[in-house]
């Protein structure tokens, strides 16, 4: 594959961010407003509400990775334009504001003194506006280095560290020369091999930061833990699909980040990278719909999902592909997977052959093919919280 | 170049996967070595379902199990060249 002019057709947005969806979203800031937007996005067409469970009561850093989540999603670049709905003015704005400097129409409405009957109908007349507005923006051609890719594993077995995890470190190892901007995360699921990790940092400060972050996540399971994680790390899946120890789940998981490319910062999570092109490390929860949540707040617009066993998840916002090498799940799950490698645990293809067939996979699907979670409204949103509400 | 029952990612590895579905006890079984792209024969002395893995040497109480040429865990229980490591006969060292 000639990769130096690998290009694909997005939507530029205002910040010069790119965008491979063109979302109007109708974003409630708390658990409360999720029937108010629910029924603005049944009333429009074209839009789509992201009802989630929290938002209330919250405090210090637990409230402030609400907002950085809340406001990430809205200025992700596959989002045109964000309704949002609160049911108290001030948090509402906080909201509308940290979306608004992307330059994309954000317009925040609250309940309290109104409630939701007139609420629905003020924010259903401007998402009308805004759906109007966002189905006339034209896609353009976009260089390659311009594209934001995230990954992260799921109901993984042993043959995602065989095959579709060094597919999607493949295809790493192949775009990041060309300056996209790519992320992983999954602090826990690198314990036993976070030294190996470690080592791929580009700078003894990143190596620093990395190793700092994954012992604050490893003591706090440890402060917590039980036998076995309760079936956590690794998850009864895993186990049914031959994984015995979060040490030989780590080295696959690993796989996904390629044989050569460093990361070059570690990321809050939902903190939107700040470096320039390159890999960065965020630090997330292992569990599939949190991580990608999080990853989608920071801004990458294509994610790249390995199973083993068969994760079904989706995002509502950042289109998921899945890949996976196992045979059993690729006849099984068909409706469930992008791209079947199952090949190369029978030596009929090469990782470098699969590197090349998830880019160009990829490519089709930021042009707008959707993918199996898409096509199956698949829209997994799940915040991931510090500690609890006070 | 037929289809290999067993993958080991690296030649120092004491363990390698399944990769077909249906593995017997007492069936010759080929094992890929991918880095150093070598193939050998062994027998399965248990079934090893799909995903799952055969040990590559009589592996004893305490020793670790070597996997990417990495520490993957311990033996708590031993097993045979051929039998089947899994959570019955090895841990983590870590949680």
């Amino acid at each position: 594959m000639n990769a130096s002019n690998l290009s694909f057709l997005g939507y530029r947005r205002r910040n010069g961010r790119v965008g491979i969806r063109n979302h109007v979203v109708i974003l409630p800031v708390d658990d409360i407003s999720n029937a108010a937007a629910e029924a603005v996005a049944n009333t429009i067409a074209g839009t789509l509400a992201i009802p989630h469970a929290y938002g209330r009561l919250q405090f210090g850093a637990d409230l402030d990775l609400h907002f950085r989540t809340l406001i990430g999603t809205g200025r992700n670049p596959n989002v045109a334009a964000v309704v949002v709905i609160g049911i108290e003015p001030k948090w509402t704005q906080r909201v509308v504001d940290g979306i608004a400097s992307t330059g994309k129409p954000v317009e925040g409405f609250y309940i309290e003194t109104h409630g939701d009957l007139k609420t629905i109908e003020r924010a259903s007349r401007v998402a009308a506006q805004f759906v109007k507005d966002a189905t006339e923006l034209q896609r353009e051609r976009c260089a390659i280095g311009e594209l934001w890719v995230s990954t992260k594993c799921g109901e993984s077995d042993t043959t995602t560290g065989l095959g579709s995890c060094p597919t999607v470190g493949n295809l790493i190892d192949k775009l990041d020369p060309l300056g996209i901007t790519s992320c992983f995360g999954e602090t826990s699921e690198l314990t036993g091999a976070e030294e190996v990790c470690a080592s791929r940092a580009a700078s003894d400060e990143v190596r620093a930061k990395f190793l700092a972050t994954w012992s604050a996540y490893n003591d706090m399971i440890n402060r917590h833990k039980t036998n076995d994680l309760s079936e956590s790390q690794p998850t009864a899946g895993n186990i049914a699909g031959g994984l015995t120890t979060i040490e030989e789940k780590a080295f696959g998981n690993l796989q996904k980040i390629g044989r050569k490319t460093r990361f070059i910062d570690v990321l809050t999570p939902a903190e939107e990278p700040a470096k320039g092109p390159g890999l960065y490390f965020m630090d997330t929860s292992s569990a599939a719909a949190e991580c990608v949540t999080l990853q989608a707040a920071g801004g990458f617009v294509v994610h790249l999902f390995p199973t083993g066993q068969g994760n079904v998840i989706g995002n509502p916002i950042e289109p998921v592909i899945k890949i996976t090498a196992n045979p059993r799940t690729a006849r099984t799950m068909s409706e469930h997977i992008d791209l079947d490698v199952s090949g190369l645990l029978r030596r009929e293809m090469t990782v470098e052959e699969a590197g090349d067939r998830l880019i160009e996979l990829t490519l089709r699907v930021c042009n707008g093919r959707m993918t199996c979670a898409e096509a199956l409204k698949h829209r997994e949103y799940s915040l991931t919280r510090l500690y609890p509400s006070a | 170049m037929s289809a290999p029952h067993f993958l080991v990612h690296e030649h120092t590895d004491n363990v390698a996967v399944a990769v077909q579905e249906g593995i017997s006890a007492g069936q010759t079984v080929t094992l890929w070595v991918m880095d150093t792209d070598e193939t050998r024969e062994m027998t399965a002395l248990e079934a090893i379902p799909l995903g799952h893995k055969i040990a590559l040497k009589d592996l004893a109480v305490g020793d670790t199990v070597i996997k990417y040429a990495h520490d993957v865990g311990r033996i708590v229980a031993p097993v045979r060249k051929g039998g089947h490591v899994h959570t019955h006969n090895m841990k983590t060292k870590r949680w």
